[in-house]
């Protein structure tokens, strides 16, 4: 038995081309990226090697820090909003509806699966003021709140808050669900217990089922903040990063300086930088929640 | 007043004894002899918890009836008539310019073209990777696992330039097997890692007693392991289908003729074209995106809230 399971040439025929494919698609591509951060061209005009130019550009280059702060700031809101609402949800699931919450689940989660090009476009209609109102505008119109009606696309800071607005929608549920998981974990006779001795409302969540539910949380927070800071195709289908670079995140910068401007080099450094955040902040995240726990 | 409050407060039940398993106090029959007052004081007490839920629901779901809705209009409606009013007839003649006119049809065709193999191949890949990596016994194993997790990480735009370089020099840009690969290893490192858990839970006495009466290994595999684990077999197939089927950056990069575009990108394109004059096409076309999804979220949605949640949770 032990002879069949040590087969060397089956483990290699069952794991070797999965290997080799992932390897080549992803690892080789990951190195690669790297050794073009010291290079600069594109696949048409032919690489030339510049040494740490593109670090020195990236420190001086006022676009990438206009896209840096728009990236974080977005991250930070949109990960409050999913994670917060979520947790809202997860406890509204638990406590209120209780057996009745899987129909409220389902539907609260229908938007994560739909394409995020055709929720965009949607939101796109929803907020839009020419040719004619969208949702959002006619219903201030009726309401004769002229004042408000604005062209939320059309400038920076409502842009900002509808694309946060749209992603939170988007993912709220996903959250939910996921801290639902964990909320049901929390054996009864805890809850129960922290009852007699007379916790309730706020109180119970606060201090008996939020220090149980950290893991979860954790997990939630890091998945979600690796997923804003690299937020893309919302931007792209909804505000195109406009008007001007108001919303152009790191990502979507980096898009456009390799395929519009044909600086591999230059964009390998903004994706490297991109890398090296997300890392930063998942290492910060754990690292602050064990001193938590410590 | 003050003390029929104060009673009905101590009397209720616990405000929010939802864990599974709390004893209900009082018991169902005893509440039900309660005055009528209190019942009334209950009902008002959940009355915002209600509205909450009813918001909730219309946040929800009103966009996407809005969607429906809108895509049945003709273009005149959109500016006569309020945005929230009924469409005045079924004007299916929008949905006909969407996927002909508009290439709809054709998009959704080249997306089912790039994403259906590139499925069956990371599952055939796949599948014994995970096999090898949680029942097999050898040196590096771990490692190996290791390597694959470190994928899960690894942001898309790290890939791009690399790739489109490779494909570029390979003459693959602007066909679908650059697609296709391109989804297959991205699609791996998840679908191996979650593999290789589902394994982890066959009882291994169940193998060893297959092995023990004399079965080798391919009949070790193909009749008892991969058997055990269909279920989440499927669960990890769904769960790609959506990275896949909604995937926007791999395709916008590697695809630039109409001819090949799929759904998502040919929807963005769409929206260019037509988005600022034409709505009700515009609707039909996002339409036609949004619900076969929807409907196979519907179909299976318990098994694909679990799928993409277990993503999370081991990512």
């Amino acid at each position: 038995m032990e002879q069949i399971l040590h087969n060397r040439r089956a483990i290699l025929l069952l794991v070797g081309p999965a290997l080799l494919v992932y390897s080549s698609v992803v690892l080789l591509p990951v190195v690669w990226s790297l050794v073009y951060t010291f290079f600069e061209g594109n696949v048409i005009g032919g690489f030339h090697f510049v040494g740490l130019q593109n670090y020195r550009q990236l420190l001086s280059d006022a676009a990438f820090w206009q896209a840096l702060t728009f990236t974080l700031k977005y991250a930070v809101t949109v990960t409050a909003g999913q994670i917060l609402l979520g947790l809202l949800l997860a406890l509204l699931y638990v406590f209120y509806l209780r057996r009745a919450s899987a129909l409220v689940r389902t539907l609260v989660f229908f938007p994560v699966v739909l394409p995020t090009v055709a929720v965009a476009q949607l939101f796109a209609k929803i907020f839009a003021i020419a040719p004619q109102y969208g949702l959002v505008n006619a219903g201030l119109a009726l309401l004769h709140l002229d004042g408000w009606i604005q062209a939320w696309l059309g400038q920076g800071s409502t842009a900002f808050w509808v694309l946060a607005l749209m992603d939170i929608w988007r993912a709220m549920g996903f959250y939910a669900v996921l801290l639902y998981a964990g909320l049901v974990e929390i054996p009864a006779e805890l809850i129960e217990a922290a009852r007699v001795d007379g916790a309730s409302g706020l109180r119970l969540v606060w201090h008996v089922v939020l220090p149980l539910l950290l893991p979860i949380l954790l997990s939630a927070l890091i998945f979600s903040i690796n997923g804003t800071l690299k937020v893309f195709d919302s931007v792209l289908a909804l505000t195109g990063g406009g008007p001007g670079q108001a919303t152009t995140p790191l990502t979507l910068y980096m898009f456009n300086t390799a395929f519009s401007y044909g600086q591999y080099g230059y964009g390998s450094t903004l994706a490297m930088a991109l890398a090296v955040l997300s890392l930063l902040v998942t290492v910060m995240i754990f690292g602050s929640a064990r001193r938590d726990v410590a | 007043m003050m003390r029929s409050d104060v009673a009905a407060r101590s009397s209720r039940p616990a405000p929010a004894p939802g864990f599974t398993r709390v004893p209900r106090w009082p018991p169902r029959g005893q509440r039900s002899r309660q005055p009528r007052r209190r019942s009334h004081l209950r009902w008002l007490r959940r009355l915002p918890v209600r509205l909450l839920l009813v918001l909730l629901l219309v946040i929800e779901v009103y966009p996407l009836l809005w969607l429906l809705l809108s895509s049945l209009k003709e273009d005149a409606e959109f500016s006569l008539k309020p945005l929230w009013a009924l469409p005045a007839g079924l004007y299916w003649q929008n949905y006909v310019e969407a996927w002909t006119t508009g290439n709809i049809g054709l998009y959704f065709l080249n997306s089912v073209l790039t994403v259906f193999p590139a499925l069956a191949l990371i599952l055939v890949l796949s599948v014994p990777a995970g096999f090898a990596l949680e029942v097999m016994r050898w040196r590096g194993r771990n490692f190996v696992l290791l390597l694959f997790l470190a994928g899960i990480m690894v942001p898309l735009q790290i890939l791009l330039l690399p790739l489109f370089t490779i494909y570029f020099r390979l003459d693959l840009i602007d066909t679908r097997w650059a697609l296709i690969v391109t989804y297959t290893g991205f699609g791996l490192p998840l679908t191996v890692f979650l593999m290789a858990g589902y394994f982890k839970a066959i009882p291994r006495e169940l193998l060893e007693a297959a092995i023990l009466d004399g079965a080798g290994l391919a009949q070790v595999f193909f009749r008892v392991a991969v058997p055990l684990v269909s279920n989440g077999l499927v669960t990890v197939a769904l769960v790609q289908f959506f990275f896949l089927w909604n995937d926007l950056l791999f395709s916008l990069t590697f695809i630039s003729s109409d001819q090949l575009r799929t759904i998502q990108t040919g929807l963005l394109n769409f929206t260019g074209q037509y988005g600022q004059v034409a709505w009700g096409p515009t609707f039909a076309a996002v339409s036609l995106a949004v619900f076969p999804t929807l409907l196979l979220y519907l179909l299976l949605n318990q098994r694909v809230i679990k799928g993409l949640t277990a993503g999370a949770l081991k990512g």
